[in-house]
């Protein structure tokens, strides 16, 4: 981990830091997207980009998510490198047919010809009082695609490196955000580094329960992890932060480890990436288990507006907590 | 359809060898499909295919009028495009026939076929799907000033797609050189452009302000003067054109739809072929501006025909991929 010297920036400053350095490296990355420019997005991510770089780099465009970025899929593959934004992780649906039929298919589909180097940029998660179209946690539906890299960061240092592996990447990437992250803190290198996709990273070390979360369940299984260790309980919690490539033998070390395991993801349980990594999971480590692996994940239900309903719906702390401690045989 | 009545352009960087050349490659194309619907018949190639045939003085007028380094997108219907863009016959049968020679190592098939050399961003078997990629070409070329302009071919059917509107938008509100290529063959698969379009399809495009104009499809003299004028003028900064070419596709929407008398009748798909075929017209228009003789043309036919044969025999004897082959190139 290179030198922090004890500088700290807010997930989406460590976002924005990234995607600024690597503009300024490479001429070629621009940014594309609904008010992307003098708004900085909604969540005010890219607030002052468009003043570095001008509106001919921080671009934007209609309301047209399937046109920007069908554009950029086409720019990618002649020698640009977009980084297409798309507000709310709900409307990547409007663009699946650019994302799953043409970004990631394009280079298997020419024989290895054509390399189509974009990252979209786009959001997870509930909690925001957004009701059922602006709520949801997607990633499953594009980490189940050859061809797509899938990347959820849950801390600001895991921000700026896995974005800029991103963006020099040569392929399609998903990068997922979560929208409650933004203003979380933390240490963030002011030099330029990169984190490899597919190496997990331990959050915290544990030896008796393993708790791999993703994304905005990082930091509750984090909480989760304190409570378990005022209850006696050891939790390592593990972040494979990419879906795609995905660091199968971090996880299967750590489940041989501890013997029992939790899977939190903020995507929806049933099919989601839960099930992927659960399965992982009980093939590498099958003899080395004490109990069947745990997955949670959203409920399967659209995501309500009504606010004890909405918190229902995603895994909290006591949820996982409660959940260990019951897989541990303490309960 | 409505937009200006084009004149035959005279263009004087095109001479006798260019208009013998140009009925040499139309020729290619239609001889090329009458293999690959042999190749289906004789069940000696895997899946289908879209045949162009009819339809080959658009791809060769339009693409007659790109320099090398242009760009275009292609469809399911896109034999005609790539050929006429430059690709090597031998390479596109040993692609429709899944072999390891093929342009995407038999990875993508007759509905895939791409070619950086040859500018040729991809075939797309998705209708309008390239709409995207095509306008994003031309923002990179506009953005990296290269001068190069896009071509993106799509048929009838595409006109319904959402997509396309969104691009056009785009095109329009930044003047990327491109150029969207209509080729009206008046069928979206089985169905006839009557029953599912509501006003005029040129009207479209030119609800985004963007120039649009509507030629003879199978005249391919009126094809190359209007794509050349429209690329030239998107070459030198003046934005994005659509070109509706009306022409007629000769066979069903695959080699495999044969009975199509529900859709269309026998009687209307001759009158095209004997009043209008493009390759006739170009011939005799050859032998009218005594450009040619009989014999010459006679002769170019030969002369396609044992290239055609050649690289036929040439795909069918080739290997396949190897087995290792089915993971490699998914990431770059």
């Amino acid at each position: 981990m290179p030198e922090t010297k004890d500088r700290e920036l807010t997930f989406g400053e460590a976002v924005k830091e990234a995607i600024a350095e690597e503009m300024h490296r490479d001429s070629r990355v621009f940014v594309i997207g609904e008010d992307v420019a003098e708004a900085g997005t909604p969540f005010k991510v890219l607030s002052g980009l468009v003043d570095e770089f001008g509106t001919g780099r921080v671009i934007d465009t209609p309301i047209s998510e399937p046109g920007f970025t069908g554009l950029a899929v086409g720019a990618a593959m002649t020698g640009l490198r977009p980084i297409v934004d798309i507000m709310f992780g709900d409307f990547i649906t409007l663009t699946m047919d650019q994302m799953v039929n043409q970004a990631a298919k394009i280079h298997y589909m020419s024989g290895g010809h054509w390399r189509v180097p974009m990252v979209m940029r786009t959001t997870l998660g509930a909690g925001r009082r957004s009701a059922a179209q602006h709520s949801q946690s997607l990633h499953a539906w594009f980490s189940h695609i050859p061809g797509l890299k899938v990347v959820l960061p849950s801390t600001p240092y895991d921000a700026k490196g896995l974005m800029k592996t991103a963006i020099r990447d040569e392929n399609p990437v998903v990068f997922f955000e979560d929208k409650m992250m933004y203003k979380l803190k933390g240490p963030v290198p002011a030099e330029d580094y990169t984190i490899p996709f597919g190496v997990a990273d331990v959050k915290r070390a544990g030896s008796d329960i393993t708790i791999v979360a993703t994304s905005s369940m990082v930091q509750v299984a984090l909480g989760a992890a304190d409570l378990l260790a005022d209850a006696g309980i050891s939790a390592e919690v593990i972040d494979p932060r990419t879906m795609w490539p995905l660091d199968e033998p971090t996880l299967i070390a750590s489940a041989s480890k501890t013997s029992r395991v939790i899977v939190v993801d903020e995507g929806y349980e049933r099919y989601g990436v839960t099930a992927e990594i659960a399965a992982v999971i009980a093939s590498g480590a099958f003899f080395h288990l004490e109990a069947p692996v745990k997955r949670m994940g959203a409920m399967h239900v659209p995501i309500p507006f009504s606010p004890p309903l909405e918190d229902a719906t995603v895994p909290s702390e006591k949820s996982v907590f409660e959940a260990a401690r019951e897989l541990c045989g303490k309960s | 359809m409505t937009g200006p009545t084009l004149q035959f352009e005279t263009d004087s960087t095109i001479g006798v060898q260019q208009w013998l050349d140009i009925y040499r490659r139309m020729v290619a194309i239609r001889r090329f499909e009458e293999h690959v619907n042999d190749l289906y018949t004789r069940a000696l190639m895997p899946g289908l295919a879209h045949l162009y045939s009819g339809e080959e003085a658009v791809a060769v007028g339009v693409c007659y009028a790109l320099r090398t380094d242009d760009y275009i997108t292609s469809t399911h219907r896109g034999h005609g495009h790539c050929l006429a863009k430059g690709a090597s016959p031998e390479r596109m049968f040993a692609e429709l026939l899944g072999k390891e020679a093929g342009y995407c190592r038999g990875k993508g098939g007759s509905m895939h076929i791409a070619d950086p050399a040859t500018g040729n961003l991809g075939a797309n078997a998705i209708v309008g799907g390239s709409a995207g990629i095509a306008t994003g070409a031309a923002f990179s070329a506009k953005r990296l000033g290269n001068g190069r302009v896009t071509v993106c071919f799509f048929g009838d059917g595409a006109v319904a797609q959402g997509l396309l509107y969104e691009v056009m938008n785009l095109a329009q509100l930044w003047k990327l050189p491109v150029i969207y290529l209509c080729e009206n063959n008046l069928y979206s698969e089985y169905t006839s452009n009557a029953e599912i379009f509501a006003g005029d399809l040129l009207g479209r495009p030119a609800a985004f302000g963007m120039h649009a104009e509507s030629v003879d499809g199978q005249n391919v003299r009126t094809v190359y003067a209007a794509a050349k004028r429209l690329v030239e003028r998107a070459r030198h900064g003046d934005g994005p054109a659509f070109l509706m070419c009306n022409t007629y596709r000769y066979r069903g929407h695959h080699v495999g739809d044969i009975n199509r008398g529900y859709y269309r009748s026998k009687e209307e798909e001759q009158r095209w072929m004997t009043e209008r075929d493009p390759i006739t017209g170009h011939g005799a228009w050859l032998l009218e501006q005594n450009f040619a003789d009989a014999s010459l043309l006679k002769q170019i036919e030969a002369e396609v025909a044992s290239e055609m044969e050649a690289a036929v025999q040439s795909a069918l004897a080739a290997p396949y991929p190897s087995l290792d082959q089915v993971e490699k190139d998914i990431y770059a």
